[in-house]
């Protein structure tokens, strides 16, 4: 059994209101240094397959039939 | 035969009776309601995907409905060339299901828009808008947090050439301006057809907008337009 660790993050050329709101309060909050947040999604998958390869793609597959949608979003995923 | 409408009912979709009754009760037409695990669309002669939140909006609006077994059907019925008019989360469904180009993002101001926004006719080569006016300004409720239409640049250029932007956002006075643009939609898009003219996608509601008790009336205009040129009713 393998563990897919995936992360989705919109493209960077895209804004993230979300991450800006975020980045607005961690300056009202003092951290100055924090110069700018991206937020994205974390998914894991357990997985079934007979190698490590295997497993990647399956993992890829599944990002790019429904996890993430290639139109605004990367995906990058990690196999353990 | 008589015409026939189907109004595809997911979990979750809350814009469906809205649907129903304008399309049956104002409009006139026999309608009736469609399962999303249905997936026989004969006798159906235009098809609505209502607006609401299909599986609670999960992972992304529209990414787990579009997998529902009806959407094989409605791949096949788009492919045989029927209409199909997607409003809300019915637009997000089509964007998903790779039925109409490009994608949705949270609104630019993360607030849920519920309000009355005007709408100016963008092009009249699809049935949908064809017995509309060029420019024409209807009054139309939108009611979305994830209506910031994004697509490339290349992909509105080639929307543009195709005159498949159905509806911009504008001013009362039809100017196409960036505080009417509410969400931070590219270009101010607020409904966009497919290349052949057979779907729609549109996030504003022309559905709650048909009864003068209830405010709004420039809904009957556009389905007039719809069924007309389809020649439903």
């Amino acid at each position: 059994m393998y563990k897919a660790k995936v992360n989705v993050t919109l493209r960077n050329s895209i804004l993230d209101p979300k991450g800006k709101a975020a980045h607005h309060a961690l300056q009202n909050l003092g951290l100055k240094s924090v110069k700018d947040v991206r937020i994205g999604k974390f998914i894991e998958l357990n997985i079934n397959a007979a190698s490590k390869d295997e497993a990647y793609l399956l993992a890829e597959t599944a990002c790019a039939k429904l996890l993430a949608n290639e139109v605004m979003e990367d995906f990058h995923i990690t196999i353990e | 035969m008589p015409k026939k409408i189907g109004v595809i009912v997911f979990p979750g979709s809350n814009c469906d009776h809205d649907a129903y009754h304008a399309m049956k009760h104002i409009m006139n037409v026999e309608t009736e309601f469609l399962w999303h695990k249905d997936n026989d669309l004969s006798g159906i002669d235009l098809l609505i995907i209502p607006g609401g939140f299909s599986y609670g909006d999960y992972l992304r609006s529209g990414a787990i409905a579009r997998f529902s077994p009806i959407m094989n059907a409605v791949q096949d019925y788009v492919k045989k060339g029927y209409p199909v008019l997607g409003i809300c989360n019915g637009f997000q469904i089509l964007l998903e299901a790779g039925l109409l180009p490009g994608a949705m993002l949270h609104n630019e101001k993360l607030r849920f828009i519920c309000k009355n926004v005007y709408l100016r006719v963008e092009s009249t080569r699809s049935p949908f808008t064809g017995a509309l006016e060029n420019g024409q300004v209807l009054t139309i409720p939108v009611s979305h947090g994830e209506g910031n239409y994004f697509i490339d640049k290349k992909g509105v250029q080639k929307l543009e050439e195709k005159e498949q932007i159905a509806f911009r956002y504008c001013t009362e006075e039809g100017h196409i301006t960036q505080e009417a643009n509410i969400n931070g939609s590219v270009s101010n898009i607020a409904g966009i057809t497919n290349e052949q003219g057979n779907v729609l996608g549109m996030m504003p509601h022309p559905e709650r907008a048909m009864e003068s008790i209830l405010g709004l009336t420039d809904g009957i205009p556009f389905f007039e337009s719809v069924l007309h040129k389809l020649e439903i009713a």
